[in-house]
């Protein structure tokens, strides 16, 4: 109880002090309320210029982007400012979260918890809604069950990927922008249907490291459409095992990456 | 210690204009070894730029492939490709995202040592930026550009002005976005704080500049009001479509043209909001 009461207390200081600058608030919360419109509106525009990408139509692109922006904006709104972490490192901030009597991650979000994020994941959701009705799914129970799971699993996966990302300053402070090749690179690789890319790029992004799960292959299984690259029908339903082995290996990295934290000195 | 007022000296009264190059130059120099400095950060950048181009060059090339003609927007396959590779690299040379150090400095009240240095601040930020622009023409460009030329089939220009007038484009895309950089920071002498109008540059630039999609993939009348209305285009859809030779000849020259337009209009109204600035600047303290 007592520990919860001391995150409820991290969160609720966090939130006041971005609530006290209220201007710069609701600037915050337009500019990424614009920023997510856009990101729809990007996918809108490409297909304005062509027939089909990769053989899927707009309706179906928009499903695909519309799963994986959900996924992706509610592991942005709850973890995603642990890319800061190269910062705390840095600064030394991080020997000030070690020494308290609380686990370092849960403290490390509950400090920095981008309230402004929130409407993102609602536009998210929103779009997918739209994408759902465009594309006429033929519900059955394990696609109702896919549609709720994706999303989440999609959510536990990117947030994976920002630890094992943010890990990397514990070996490398210097490590700069790397992260995002793999936060919001992931990101912009599941926003198109896998057979847009090709060669070797394809097999790391999509199977080696599990992007092509979020939502390419959950699109497929709710459109009820074969995969043109050859897995089966059921392998739209892996997300969720994807994301546990992600997590898993997210939980891992941390603990070395913590172990290995020697604190930058003075 | 007799002759000193607080008047700023002025440098060598009698060779105004060499002194004035060479002082630009040293400061230039300067903004090329600052960044010179940050070599990790260099590697990591350019390492996510490359990540980027593939996944942009990709997305673009499937979009050819379905579109009607194989011509979206005009660009062929290679145009497409080379648009994203060069784009890649160019987007650090003009610095498209993240520079507050102006509003930071105002926030801080160290604002006020830019003031008393003999140089005019807008030129004490122009120069160490067109450093910056030069180191990362080297280092920040040529690597994304190296590795889409070796996995991707790149277009190579045809006229033989092309590259010249690329080069020019690119300076006077370094020359606008600091002028627009300089304005958005500046808002932080009235606001405090900044963060808002940057968070909003940030999100504009990348995709009103062509950075997201070719801005020739909009209806006509809106590429065309973008680029007359907005300096954005200016910052790297220009320098590409002069590359990439999008245009016939005498559009590529006129829209190089306007980039000049807009970049002198910028750094002329970055000019005056200094000057309104510094009649209600307050320097904190001592």
């Amino acid at each position: 109880m007592g520990e919860l009461r001391a995150y409820a207390a991290l969160f609720s200081g966090q939130f006041r002090s971005v609530a006290s600058y209220r201007a710069s608030f609701v600037a915050d919360l337009v500019t990424n309320l614009f920023g997510t419109v856009l990101d729809v509106l990007a996918v809108l525009v490409l297909f304005r210029a062509t027939r089909s990408v990769a053989g899927f139509t707009l309706a179906q692109g928009l499903l695909v982007v519309s799963l994986s922006s959900c996924g992706f904006a509610l592991a942005d709104l709850t973890v995603g400012n642990i890319d800061r972490l190269k910062t705390y490192v840095r600064t030394g901030t991080m020997d000030a979260v070690l020494v308290r009597p609380l686990a370092a991650l849960p403290q490390l979000v509950l400090m920095d918890l981008p309230v402004r994020k929130a409407l993102r994941a609602v536009v998210a959701v929103s779009v997918l809604v739209v994408a759902l009705r465009l594309n006429h799914v033929e519900w059955t129970p394990g696609r109702a069950l896919l549609v709720v799971s994706a999303p989440l699993a999609g959510a536990v996966f990117f947030g994976a990927i920002f630890v094992i990302s943010a890990s990397l300053a514990f070996w490398w402070v210097e490590s700069g922008e790397i992260g995002h090749a793999f936060t919001y690179g992931g990101r912009d690789f599941t926003a198109y249907p896998t057979p847009v890319y090709s060669g070797w790029f394809r097999g790391l992004f999509a199977y080696a490291m599990g992007f092509g799960f979020v939502a390419y292959q959950p699109a497929l299984a709710l459109l009820g459409r074969a995969d043109p690259l050859g897995l089966p029908a059921w392998a739209g339903f892996l997300s969720p095992l994807v994301a546990l082995v992600a997590a898993g290996i997210a939980a891992v990295v941390w603990r070395t990456g913590i172990r290995h934290y020697r604190s930058t000195g003075s | 210690m007799d002759g000193l007022d607080a008047r700023v000296p002025v440098i060598s009264p009698r060779r105004p204009f060499r002194d004035w190059v060479s002082t630009f130059g040293a400061l230039s120099w300067s903004g090329f070894r600052r960044y010179a400095t940050y070599r990790q950060a260099t590697i990591a950048g350019s390492f996510t730029n490359t990540v980027f181009g593939f996944l942009r060059c990709y997305v673009l090339l499937a979009v050819a492939a379905g579109a009607a003609g194989g011509r979206p927007g005009g660009y062929g396959a290679e145009q497409l490709a080379s648009f994203v590779w060069v784009g890649q690299g160019l987007l650090t040379v003009v610095s498209l995202w993240g520079w507050t150090e102006l509003a930071d400095r105002i926030r801080s009240g160290d604002v006020a040592a830019d003031l008393l240095r003999p140089v005019p601040p807008i030129v004490g930020y122009l120069a160490p930026d067109l450093g910056r622009a030069g180191h990362a023409m080297i280092f920040r460009f040529l690597p994304p550009l190296a590795v889409g030329a070796l996995f991707f089939d790149l277009y190579a220009p045809s006229r033989w002005f092309t590259v010249p007038l690329f080069a020019l484009s690119i300076v006077l895309a370094v020359v606008a976005s600091l002028g627009l950089r300089f304005l958005v920071n500046a808002t932080a002498y009235w606001l405090h704080d900044a963060r808002g109008p940057i968070a909003l540059w940030t999100l504009s630039a990348g995709v009103l500049a062509g950075l997201y999609f070719p801005l020739r993939f909009l209806p006509d009348w809106l590429a065309v009001l973008l680029w007359v209305a907005t300096p954005f285009p200016g910052l790297l859809q220009t320098p590409l479509d002069v590359l990439v030779e999008r245009d016939p000849a005498p559009v590529q020259l006129g829209l190089v043209a306007l980039q000049a337009v807009w970049a002198t209009a910028l750094i002329t109204a970055a000019v005056f909001v200094q000057r309104r600035a510094e009649r209600r600047l307050v320097a904190q303290g001592g």
